[in-house]
């Protein structure tokens, strides 16, 4: 936020049919702005002839402004956010769409150490296997309203977040409903550990470096990582407007061009140190570069008192295809924002999904460097527990596992049935209906 | 009158006393606008309540930090809600506003110079159009218009306070870089500020940093 040049300043010329040379991207100080960092860091931006400024910003509703007014060209953004955006859900409704996935996973749900003794003295038993359910939760939630307290008060960071949907489907898998059993409450992750600490929250839904900093602490319990809830979960997007991407098809090609080579260096094990180095500083992510090593370099810790486990996949940038924006993820999105009585299920969720997550747009900029792509859009979630692969270019490419924790399978093929995969609760379908 | 504001600095204890005399001495009309002013700065959104009020406002509470925010929106039901477009908790206020859509919604200030501009075509295009539908707009516009020229206030005085404050360290410098030269070159104080200007002048630079020069120096030989 430090620059000042205006987003409509004469451009420097640049080659190969660029429409716009000096660009503006918006990040939010997290682990997983990392692929704009290490683009501009390492020279990829410069190499497609960009000159990029990042501009670090104090929430996602500014990135979501600032895209829209032009302020940004385009921004870091949370998976749900292009499509809500398009749908007008908060805030001026504005197209958006997204051609290039950041990352895989990166979240976490902690609870404080008060909770999480209570949970074990609950269910012993629920809370010995790992992933973790709910149900401990549960229990305790019923022995508050036995005994006439008021509901604990949750966090998480954003209404279209990937942590808001992981946090209503873990409680909800156990039969927690998030809306009427406890408060959910939307605060910046930097706050979270804070307000952990002084006990204004029992638990909250991020990414890092703010569970592993909860855990370092020693004032919280990871009860179960978003890896566990969903491998290979959908996380960050880059996204932009749909007028800015149809004004300058060839910069936004060569922008996804930059970002991919960045995700793909990053990607490899041995170049994570570096990451690490570069984002942790003060203008990036502004945290301990110890504490931001945890997860980027495949490691975890659940608690203070226990050793590290090792969890490569825990941030995945670039393999398994993590940079192709599926059409699945975004119906996936969708399933949850009509769940939870965001949006209403009688829309076209297929075309919203489609006209958003543009998958062609990936499909030229990584032809242009060589690099396989899937030959489908969409893919079914929660068939895999382990690699697999996919076809793509006549190839066979390498994907992650994609388990939900709790067995369920989201066949996006066969959308007639995609009310079925979204069991809304009685009371949402109603304040739906008294919506419309 | 909700008021969850901790405050903890002198200065700040004053501007409360102001905020709350202001508050008490203001007729509240039935059909008058509750204002919730939300900043991280205490001090800012105490001065911008304080504004708000003289101009006949009725400013519920202000609020430094997100996690009180939920509670009071519950309970101070505000129908404007003004906010720092820079500040974090924007994304606290959202969820607010997705829950119950009959909530008012933040209207946003814009914190930064060149965005003065930047709100009225936020305005024009829908961005900052956040408020509860009873609101009228020419009322919206004139309660930002008041807590701009204050928020501008706020920063011209801090402004001028920093100046102040780096002006004092800069002779403190130049000071202690006099009394070096005094003590090891036995010269006279006029003389001893007149070699540090005769230095900067030669060389382009400020007389403050020929004098850190010198303090470095002496720390490094004596």
């Amino acid at each position: 936020m430090t620059q000042f040049e205006y987003a409509d300043e004469p451009q420097p010329t640049g080659g190969s049919g660029l429409e716009k040379t000096r660009l503006r991207l918006g990040i939010i100080p997290l682990t997983d702005c990392a692929p704009l960092v290490v683009a501009k860091e390492m020279g990829y931006f410069a190499q497609q002839g960009l000159d990029v400024s990042l501009s670090r910003e104090p929430s996602w509703a500014n990135i979501r402004d600032k895209v829209v007014l032009g302020e940004l060209d385009g921004a870091h953004m949370l998976a749900g956010m292009p499509i809500a955006a398009t749908l007008g859900l908060a805030g001026a409704q504005k197209a958006m769409v997204t051609a290039f996935s950041m990352d895989l996973n990166g979240n976490a749900i902690t609870v404080s150490n008060e909770l999480y003794a209570r949970m074990q003295k609950a269910d012993p038993q629920a809370m010995q296997q790992r992933p973790i359910a709910a149900t401990a939760l549960r229990k305790v939630i019923d022995e508050d309203r036995a005994a006439g307290r008021p509901p604990m008060t949750f966090a998480m960071v954003f209404p279209v977040s990937m942590h808001n949907y992981q946090l209503r489907y873990w409680m909800a898998s156990a039969g927690i409903d998030p809306d009427r059993d406890l408060r959910l409450v939307v605060l910046p992750p930097p706050q979270m550990v804070d307000n952990l600490a002084s006990r204004a929250i029992v638990g909250y839904c991020v990414g890092e470096p703010w569970n592993q900093q909860a855990v370092e602490l020693g004032i919280g319990h990871v009860v179960v990582t978003g890896y566990e809830l969903w491998n290979n979960a959908p996380e960050k997007v880059f996204g932009v407007t749909r007028a800015w991407a149809e004004a300058h098809p060839n910069t936004h090609r060569a922008l996804l061009r930059a970002l991919l080579q960045a995700a793909r260096w990053m990607d490899a094990a041995e170049n994570r140190a570096e990451v690490v180095h570069l984002i942790a500083r003060r203008e990036y992510v502004h945290a301990p570069a110890e504490v931001v090593a945890h997860s980027m370099t495949g490691t975890w810790r659940y608690a203070h008192d226990e050793a590290p486990v090792k969890m490569t996949d825990f941030n995945v940038f670039h393999r398994y295809c993590a940079n192709f924006p599926w059409r699945s993820h975004a119906l996936w999105l969708l399933a949850q924002m009509v769940r939870w009585g965001q949006i209403d299920a009688q829309q076209d969720l297929r075309q919203i999904a489609e006209s958003v997550y543009r998958t062609d747009i990936y499909r030229a900029a990584a032809a242009d460097l060589g690099l396989p792509v899937p030959d489908v859009d969409y893919k079914s979630e929660g068939l895999h527990a382990g690699a697999w692969s996919i076809a793509g270019g006549g190839r066979q490419l390498e994907m992650g596992a994609d388990r939900f924790f709790d067995g369920a399978n989201f066949d996006p093929d066969h959308p007639g049935d995609l009310s079925r995969n979204i069991p809304v609760h009685a009371m949402h379908m109603a304040a739906l209906h008294e919506k419309i | 009158m909700g008021n969850c504001m901790p405050v903890r600095s002198k200065e700040g204890l004053e501007l409360l006393a102001r905020f709350l005399l202001a508050s008490r001495k203001c007729n509240h009309s039935p059909n008058m606008l509750k204002i919730l002013v939300v900043d991280e700065s205490r001090e800012r959104a105490s001065e911008i309540g304080v504004g708000l009020i003289r101009a006949g406002y009725q400013v519920a509470a202000v609020l430094p930090s997100a996690i009180d925010l939920a509670q009071q929106v519950e309970t101070v039901a505000p129908d404007v809600i003004l906010i720092d477009t820079e500040s974090p908790s924007r994304d606290t206020l959202e969820h607010l506003a997705t829950l119950n859509r009959a909530n008012p919604r933040p209207v946003l200030l814009f914190s930064r110079e060149r965005d003065a501009a930047v709100i009225r075509s936020a305005l024009r295009a829908g961005v900052a159009a956040y408020v509860a539908e009873t609101v009228a707009p020419e009322k919206l516009a004139s309660i930002v218009e008041v807590a701009l020229v204050q928020f501008e206030q706020f920063q011209k005085l801090r402004q001028e306070r920093d100046e102040a404050s780096r002006k004092l360290a800069e002779r403190v410098v130049i000071e202690r870089a006099k009394g070096v030269l005094m003590k090891t070159k036995g010269m006279e104080e006029d003389a001893a500020y007149h070699a540090l200007r005769k230095l900067a002048m030669e060389r382009g630079k400020r007389i403050v940093d020929i004098a850190q020069g010198v303090l470095d120096s002496a720390a490094l030989l004596l």
